[in-house]
């Protein structure tokens, strides 16, 4: 174990190498820079010994992922932002293919007009491509992921590809001190991938040929089962971490001060990391609140989401938007909850734009709601239009 | 090689979707010939996506991933460097695709594989058109053609694509025909032989697309290139060597015959024959083709 200080990139394109991906092919978007510089410079010192294909676009990066891992080898990318919703399409066929691709996407909003900081409405926009989904709230958790997600997304019971979800700048160009496990911890961890399906010149297939109805709709509900696999694997592979390395950052949450609350607060990404500041104030000042950070966006943990509303009222804080509904975490929460549970639960949009939310915006959103002046759903801090 | 003598091992199998007389099976099976069991295929949405059979089925005895339409190129980039990290650098990579996913929708694809100097064989089959989705025009379909999307016949000259991959100064382009086979058996063998990117376009008339017989596929794709409507050629060290017909009538050792030769068997172009003949029309054809051979004249003569 030694202790490497660095930006979220820097230490994702670690996490990366360490992996050991055969093929890696990425192109480059503000801010994921310098997580594929990052990885180019291991390919000049030699740390980093597969094939890197700097290709032209992000849908070609995608693309020439697809195609390594049809021949089973490991494979990484990354990308944020423009370059995700170009991949949309190539997102789907991964996941429909089921080859585990990793990808760390860094949290970026979308234009026009053009904006490099932090939303995520990339991510979430593509929470129906069949991609696992994670949402990171430090550097330390961004490289556990990374390593955990090849485990998990390469494990036959899953075979599904995974993207690992982190702030623009907040984290992607922040350093913070990271312990690094030692090349043969990360070994011992995460064995070679052992392909569902492959292309063999010994056994030759044609893959994804024009597939009947019955047939079609199999294939949709295998992926579905996977994603029910997920659900019980990924705190699996959390707590067989926790046992190797010490370290937690829970499983498909993460659980914070959540012992008798009247109200938990949920969110993700870096707002779930400053929440914790505003929760201690919070319970310091007499408020029963808690924290529950959505880590696993997909699958999405309904089991737990109903286990909190049945102690609790819910207030989620969503830093993104589905135009003409709400922030989709709250959606996706009361969709959890209906029928099974009479919690309260509050809405809020927070951060879009990559405007700056403070553990001061939490605690006057959780104050609102305590205080009985907080809508169903409503936009913190801009006026009514 | 006489045709006698190609290889009798078959990948390209029963079972197959294809339309009958359709040049794509033609080409394949010649290519699947020449490059034997040792291959990887992938392929984009075309007429080979229906050709290649139902799932669970398949008519390819060769491995074969589809992908998406723009994606050929790159996909085939990414199986060729997983087959390089394994070690299995004598596995040839194929990426077939029509020339919707060439000259359109898949040239930055294309272009941006070729100029990493991929390690692969692109095959774009030409038929010309959109034929997957019932004949829409493409940058490939000639001046005058009607497809679905050019009811009036087109009003735009084709792409030179294999002159547009040349320039990216790769080590081998060609341009084959189905109605030659040893030509292009020999121009697949040779691609083989060469490592980094390969590009050979075949010429492959349509049957339902342009409007001819079925049983006339051949003399389609004969007539292009007696009438200079499509050469026979390839681009070798930076080098350009026209073939067969298409050298003779590069050398001007034999005439081209006139394009009306080769159109008026096409349905696609009856619109210039009835109800009356649009000798106008006829005349901008045979006009472009002979720009076209000037143009080669002094390039590459």
């Amino acid at each position: 174990m030694s202790i490497m200080i660095d930006t979220g990139n820097y230490i994702a394109a670690k996490a990366a190498i360490m992996a050991k991906p055969d093929v890696v092919a990425a192109y480059p978007i503000t801010p994921q820079t310098t997580l594929v510089e990052g990885i180019a410079k291991y390919v000049e010192t030699g740390e980093y010994k597969g094939e890197y294909i700097c290709v032209e676009s992000e849908h070609s990066a995608m693309a020439a992922c697809i195609g390594a891992s049809a021949v089973g080898v490991r494979t990484f990318t990354g990308t944020s932002s423009h370059g995700l919703l170009l991949m949309h399409e190539m997102l789907h066929w991964a996941a429909l293919a089921r080859l585990p691709v990793i990808m760390c996407n860094i949290n970026r909003v979308i234009g026009p007009g053009w904006n490099i900081w932090s939303d995520e409405n990339d991510s979430i926009s593509q929470r129906d491509t069949g991609w696992i989904q994670f949402y990171c709230s430090s550097n330390q958790e961004i490289f556990d992921t990374i390593i955990q997600s090849f485990k998990l997304g390469e494990n036959e019971k899953i075979s599904l590809p995974v993207m690992i979800s982190y702030n623009a700048f907040i984290l992607s160009h922040t350093s913070m001190p990271v312990n690094v496990p030692k090349q043969k911890e990360i070994d011992d961890f995460l064995p070679k991938r052992k392909p569902k399906w492959e292309l063999d010149v010994n056994n030759p297939i044609t893959f994804g040929n024009i597939i009947l109805p019955g047939e079609y709709e199999k294939v949709r509900k295998e992926m579905q089962v996977a994603h029910n696999n997920a659900l019980k694997l990924i705190p699996e592979i959390a707590k067989d971490w926790k046992k190797r390395f010490g370290r937690f950052h829970g499983d498909l949450l993460e659980f914070y001060k959540c012992e008798e609350p009247d109200y938990i607060l949920l969110s993700m990404g870096a707002i779930g990391a400053e929440s914790k500041v505003a929760i201690d104030n919070l319970q310091k000042n007499g408020f029963k609140v808690g924290l529950a950070r959505v880590r696993t966006f997909r699958p999405f943990p309904q089991e737990e989401i109903i286990k909190l509303g049945k102690k609790a009222d819910l207030i989620v804080i969503d830093r993104n938007i589905s135009p003409g509904m709400e922030g989709v975490v709250f959606t996706e929460v009361k969709s959890s909850l209906y029928g099974k549970s009479d919690a309260k639960t509050y809405g809020f949009i927070a951060g879009l734009g990559g405007k700056d939310v403070t553990y001061n915006d939490i605690e006057n959103i959780c104050k609102k709601v305590i205080n009985k002046k907080a809508k169903d759903f409503e936009w913190y801090g801009l006026e009514e239009m | 090689m006489p045709i006698k003598d190609l290889p009798v091992e078959e990948y390209y199998i029963p079972g197959s979707a294809a339309c009958p007389g359709c040049p794509a099976t033609m080409a394949m099976r010649t290519v699947f010939k020449a490059l034997g069991k040792n291959m990887m295929m992938v392929v984009p949405a075309c007429c080979t996506a229906v050709i290649e059979s139902l799932h669970p089925n398949t008519s390819f005895n060769i491995p074969t991933m589809n992908i998406a339409f723009e994606a050929a190129a790159a996909g085939a980039s990414g199986v060729e460097a997983a087959l390089r990290k394994q070690g299995k650098t004598d596995t040839t990579v194929v990426a077939w695709a029509g020339d919707g996913g060439t000259y359109d929708i898949g040239i930055q694809a294309l272009s941006g594989a070729l100029e990493r100097r991929t390690n692969f064989i692109y095959i774009c089959y030409n038929n010309q058109i959109y034929s997957n989705t019932g004949i829409q025009r493409s940058g490939a379909t000639p001046y005058g053609a009607w497809t679905t999307t050019t009811v009036g016949g087109k009003r735009e000259f084709r792409k030179e694509m294999g002159e547009i991959v040349l320039a990216h100064h790769i080590p081998y382009v060609a341009q084959a025909c189905i109605s030659y086979p040893e030509d292009l058996y020999n121009k697949v063998k040779k691609a083989k032989a060469i490592k980094g990117p390969k590009y050979i376009e075949i010429l492959a008339p349509c049957p339902p697309g342009w409007r001819f017989g079925m049983e006339k596929t051949v003399e389609m794709g004969t007539l292009a290139v007696e009438t200079g409507a499509w050469a026979l050629y390839e681009y070798e060290n930076e080098k350009m060597t026209f073939n067969g017909r298409s050298k003779l009538i590069l050398e001007k050792k034999v005439e081209r015959k006139p394009v009306e030769e080769w159109i008026k068997y096409q349905g696609r172009f009856r619109h210039l024959f009835a109800p009356e003949k649009d000798d106008k029309s006829i005349k901008e054809i045979q006009n472009h083709i002979d720009q076209i051979w000037e143009r080669y004249r002094s390039c590459y003569l």
